[in-house]
């Protein structure tokens, strides 16, 4: 599905990538795991095409989008919900998903998503006309999801979903990706919670101070939460 | 103080009001998409009077010259993006602030070696500078049609932000700029937008400016860019509704304080002025209606 290969990238100065190699198949969930300033928010700010890569390739079902720019990277079915949601203040629930949609030209399919989306998430068809920034934290969260949805991805990319969340919606969210998959949607999950993010995820890949430290099936590192963040303490020092 | 002359004058202030805040507009529309204040702004309203001249000169009617002005307004709006804005994009803040001022300069400049340094007139027909009596009242025709002019500019101007796409897309912009990027709006196409819009509002302020004043200098732009930069600040920073406020409050008090003042203090009024923003934002730092500011992603 997406595949990078020694990819360097960042801001100023500092290259926050070093060389980072990831592959997504399809129709898995990818995790990625890590401390704070790891370089997972800018792997994938990269991959959605918000930053331009310094050295290395992104290959997309085997053809090379690397610099591609964002409404490229949507086209092509790669959306990105942001770490703190990315609710737009001013505007309404209804009009945060519309420019969700903003890539798409047809009117008629864009009321077909809006339809779908409210059906997946009932609380948003209550809320539609609503001052975005005035749900709750959980309401956000299925906000974000949802505007990401408005250009039917084929990969969805989520940067920390459970941050400042309840247990409880915490769980909804990862069932929420476990549907997506179910539906047939690619996920690439950036998490801090590596307990849901081990749960969900087929494989993991751990990353530290800009490198994939290492990876492999969830499966194996399950309730193994101390020696990762062990390995995370190793990376950094 | 009479009954008429108290109406008078409010409808004066409200005029003016009216006129700033359409200016102000202009220049908060860059503002909240770029967060960057463009400097050049005023000399958009210069070249607007520079154009109504040559072609009043050249016998073009009046309402022709100042849609030309209008639609030159909006050009040098478009070009200012693209040569000062667009090839420093990923430089740091002070260097683009610099580049607005290089293009003010140079445009005046411009002006001053292609044309004159020396004031012009310019004769503003005599159906707008005219006076409408009604009983005993008597107001200037141009503060009515200003009035009318700037509402009905702005009511447009709400209808394309809340209805349209495009619209859409510069109020997500302004919201929050890379993430209105990371949902597919196109970041040149919606700032040249927003120059576009800037170069429409400057073009019409412009128009009902130079008519007011009557005359043009090289430097006439400094006054709006001025008035609209206090306007944004009253307002609130990066707040469209507050740019509007803030116009409307700059205009009122600059009536009030005309009015309120002995005629021997009448040049310092700017200075009154501006001492009363001071104590505006001593006690709202934030503006009149800005709210604290958000984090940007």
């Amino acid at each position: 599905m997406i595949e990078t290969q020694e990819l360097v990238a960042g801001y100023g100065p500092v290259n926050v990538l070093q060389k980072v190699s990831i592959k997504v198949q399809p129709k898995e969930i990818v995790a990625v795991i890590g401390p704070n300033g790891a370089g997972k928010s800018t792997l994938l700010k990269t991959l959605v095409g918000l930053i331009e890569p310094r050295l290395g390739t992104i290959r997309y079902d085997g053809k090379p989008i690397t610099g591609i720019t964002p409404e490229k990277a949507l086209l092509l079915g790669l959306a990105l919900v942001p770490e703190g949601r990315g609710i737009l203040s001013g505007l309404t629930v209804y009009e945060n998903l519309l420019i969700g949609a903003y890539v798409e030209k047809n009117k008629k399919i864009i009321s077909e998503r809006i339809s779908d989306v409210y059906a997946r998430f009932p609380v948003l068809a209550e809320r539609s006309n609503q001052i975005a920034v005035t749900l709750s934290g959980g309401e956000q969260q299925q906000l974000a999801i949802a505007r990401a949805l408005m250009s039917a991805p084929k990969m969805l990319m989520l940067d920390e979903p459970s941050l400042g969340l309840a247990p409880n919606l915490v769980q909804k969210v990862m069932d929420l990706l476990c549907d997506l998959r179910a539906d047939g949607i690619t996920v690439l999950l950036v998490e801090q919670n590596i307990t849901q993010a081990l749960a969900i995820s087929d494989r993991v890949y751990v990353m530290s101070t800009g490198k994939i430290l290492f990876e492999g099936p969830s499966a194996k590192f399950i309730g193994k939460n101390e020696e990762l963040e062990q390995a995370y303490l190793g990376g950094v020092s | 103080m009479s009954i008429e002359i108290i109406i008078q004058q409010a409808i004066n202030a409200l005029s003016l009001g009216s006129l700033y805040a359409l200016l102000a507009l202009g220049l908060a529309m860059v503002y909240s998409v770029l967060g960057l204040m463009n400097f050049a702004y005023g000399e958009l309203v210069a070249m607007v009077g520079y154009t109504i001249y040559f072609s009043i000169n050249a016998g073009v009617p009046y309402g022709l010259a100042a849609i030309l002005g209008i639609m030159v307004s909006i050009i040098v709006a478009l070009l200012t993006e693209l040569i000062a804005f667009r090839p420093l994009r990923k430089a740091s803040y002070a260097a683009v602030l610099f580049a607005t001022f290089a293009m003010s300069v140079f445009l005046q400049n411009l002006i001053r070696q292609a044309v004159s340094p020396r004031p012009r007139g310019i004769n503003v027909p005599e159906l707008i500078d005219s006076v409408i009596k009604i009983g005993s009242f008597r107001i200037s025709t141009l503060s009515v049609v200003t009035l009318v002019i700037s509402l009905v500019s702005m009511g447009l101007l709400v209808g394309f932000l809340q209805k349209t796409k495009s619209g859409l897309a510069i109020r997500a912009a302004a919201a929050n700029f890379e993430i209105a990027r990371l949902l597919g709006v196109p970041a040149n196409r919606v700032i040249s937008l927003a120059f576009m819009v800037s170069g429409l509002l400057a073009g019409i302020g412009g128009v009902l400016w130079v008519s007011r004043i009557g005359g043009i200098t090289p430097a006439m732009g400094f006054k709006p860019v001025l008035s609209s930069f206090i306007a944004i600040i009253i307002g609130g920073l990066g707040n469209l509704k507050g740019a509007v406020v803030g116009g409307f409050v700059f205009g009122l008090l600059e009536v009030l304080l005309q009015v309120v003042l002995p005629p021997s203090t009448r040049p310092f009024i700017d200075a009154f002025v501006l001492l009363i923003v001071v104590v505006i934002l001593a006690i709202k730092p934030e503006g009149l209606v800005g709210k604290k500011a958000e984090s940007k992603l």
